[in-house]
């Protein structure tokens, strides 16, 4: 503790530098934190789903429709205790600019297939069900516009073309991290009598009676319609989810392999200012061996200045995005629910400023340590 | 007893398959409580034996003893422990810090010892007291002239109350007024407080403020 004048010293030498220097570590540590969560936020959405629910799809494509005719035949395939049905209904409220989840959905099963995942009132629910111009809205959702319950809002249609006023009559909250909180559900009845000359399930979600009969249950359903005008593709929700991040795919990989490299390019601009930064001191490191500093005493005081401006960096960096994110609740738009700055990627944020607090200062460390008291006071004498 | 003794002490440096001999076998005695002035002109090799005497530097051959202590016989880490705790320093162009204050820079061997943050700074206004300098303690080296920065230097030197003093042209960058200041401050150190001094220099009157003076010149040490 008694050397950190000493240390503090040397840091505020040049005030400026010092500053710009932690601020491009805070800088890549923050853009580091923030693409390796959006990574970890795919990679977990991935995740989620219930492994007692299968989602039953076109094979031709997602955004095929499905037969209305298909739910009884579902609903009899062994091992199915319950089927329920969603759409994307892709609405637009006010401004294309704030957009968010619209699922058009049957309010009675959809609710009773998802009650693990989201809380809604008693009352609430019934509300919803009852009224076929109703909608439940997420908490955040609700937080995000100052929507209030009563409310009516209109959204315009892109794929249900026209204006839908909808009456909030309910408010979810989530009951798993990732499952979305910035959603709205609606009446599937309410949207398909006015389009009920093309409009049909987007997707079967099944509730099992047991996970372990998934296998049988998709190839089932899959074989009984192989041969019909619109053949299934049966899997795990988690398959499902899987589909959709894999779209992703690219990003992914992108934000892996160039968002990386654009981080360590500012790293190793701050790691060769920081060791500018303590070359230009050899004649001081000559000064103090000649006071008796000795060669361990000398390396840990250089390590100690790239150590104080790694760890600014990374509590700036890390901190800034960690309070950041949770604090506008970020799900950029609803395609990252349950965004979040995870300790692992704190921890790895944390590790690579150790790794550059090493790089940066090992070199010149070693050196001051190495020099003569001779040698380093010639870069004065 | 001599407090540094030097004995046959050699020293060459290698430039490129050239070796250069500095000079060689030298024997010096200097006894404790003196004020010896090393004299010879540039490149005679007078900072390169004071280097040795203060264990910067490595003889090729010879040996140098302080107060008893082999110093050419001694490591790295144990060599820096002995100039912690013996050696006083000051350079011809001061080499004070830039960024601490005049108090912090006389601080700085204190540093390395075990006394308390009141301790050292009771230390520190003491050897400031003694250069004169009391009034300046929270100065920084550019805030003060050349002969002030000197003293500063000297007081560093002298802060861990040091076997030997050992100065390498000490005046060499002062007008004559603060050169005269330091020499005077350096006999006081010598007659009050029996401070062992050996100084190079290359300037005849600087000399005249030691009571032995020493040439060395083409490898040859004469009194």
């Amino acid at each position: 503790m008694k050397y950190f004048p000493l240390v503090w010293a040397n840091l505020t030498r040049h005030k400026r530098r010092t500053v710009l220097t932690t601020l491009s570590v805070a800088l890549a540590l923050f853009l580091f934190a923030s693409l390796r969560s959006v990574v970890t936020t795919l990679r977990a959405s991935a995740d989620v789903g219930s492994e007692t629910r299968m989602v039953v799809q076109s094979a031709k494509g997602i955004v095929f429709f499905l037969p209305q005719s298909y739910r009884e035949r579902l609903q009899a395939v062994p091992g199915v205790r319950a089927v329920t049905w969603a759409d994307w209904f892709g609405g637009v409220y006010q401004d294309p600019k704030n957009f968010f989840a619209q699922f058009a959905v049957d309010p009675e099963s959809y609710l009773d297939v998802y009650r693990g995942d989201m809380s809604l009132p008693a009352d609430q629910r019934a509300a919803f069900i009852q009224e076929r111009t109703a909608c439940v809205v997420g908490r955040s959702l609700m937080e995000k516009f100052g929507w209030h319950l009563g409310q009516t809002i209109t959204l315009q249609g892109t794929i249900f073309t026209g204006d839908w006023p909808l009456t909030i009559r309910g408010v979810y909250r989530s009951l798993q991290p990732s499952f979305p909180e910035d959603a709205l559900l609606l009446h599937y009845d309410y949207a398909y009598e006015r389009n009920r000359t093309w409009m049909e399930p987007g997707w079967y979600v099944l509730e099992l009676s047991d996970p372990g009969l998934a296998p049988q249950v998709a190839a089932a359903i899959d074989r009984m319609f192989k041969n019909s005008s619109d053949p299934t593709k049966t899997g795990t929700e988690q398959a499902f989810n899987t589909s959709f991040v894999t779209m992703w795919g690219n990003v992914s990989f992108l934000m892996d392999t160039i968002g990386m490299a654009v981080v360590f390019a500012i790293l190793l601009v701050a790691a060769n200012s920081m060791m500018l930064s303590a070359r230009e001191r050899t004649n001081e490191v000559g000064v103090l061996k000649t006071v008796g500093f000795g060669d361990r005493l000398l390396f840990g005081l250089v390590m100690a200045e790239a150590g104080t401006i790694a760890a600014s960096g990374a509590i700036l960096g890390l901190g800034a995005a960690k309070a950041l994110f949770h604090a506008i609740h970020f799900t950029a738009m609803g395609f990252l629910p349950g965004f979040d700055v995870t300790a692992g990627t704190l921890a790895l944020g944390v590790g690579i400023a150790a790794l550059l607090a090493a790089a940066s200062g090992l070199v010149p460390a070693a050196a001051a340590a190495r020099l003569s008291p001779v040698q380093a006071l010639r870069h004065v004498e | 007893m001599p407090l540094v003794e030097l004995r046959h002490l050699s020293k060459h440096f290698q430039r490129d398959s050239q070796v250069i001999a500095v000079f060689d076998d030298i024997d010096l005695d200097v006894p404790e409580g003196s004020f010896t002035a090393l004299m010879g002109p540039s490149g005679s090799g007078k900072s390169t034996l004071l280097n040795l005497v203060a264990g910067l530097d490595r003889p090729t051959s010879g040996t140098v003893v302080v107060a008893g202590a082999e110093v050419s016989a001694m490591g790295p880490g144990a060599l820096a422990d002995w100039r912690a705790r013996h050696v006083g320093f000051v350079f011809q162009s001061y080499n004070l810090l830039p960024v601490l204050t005049a108090a912090q820079n006389v601080e700085l061997p204190l540093l390395l010892t075990r006394l308390s943050k009141a301790e050292r700074r009771e230390h520190v206004a003491t050897a400031l007291g003694v250069v004169g300098l009391a009034d300046r303690a929270a100065h920084f080296p550019r805030q003060l002239s050349g002969g002030q920065e000197q003293r500063v230097a000297i007081a560093r030197a002298l802060v861990s109350d040091p076997t030997v003093v050992l100065l390498d042209e000490p005046t060499g960058q002062l007008d004559a007024h603060s050169a005269a200041e330091i020499l005077e401050l350096l006999q006081r150190l010598n007659r009050e407080f029996h401070k062992t001094i050996l100084m190079v220099t290359h300037d005849p009157h600087a000399a005249q403020a030691a009571g032995t003076v020493l040439h060395l010149d083409k490898g040859v040490l004469t009194a």
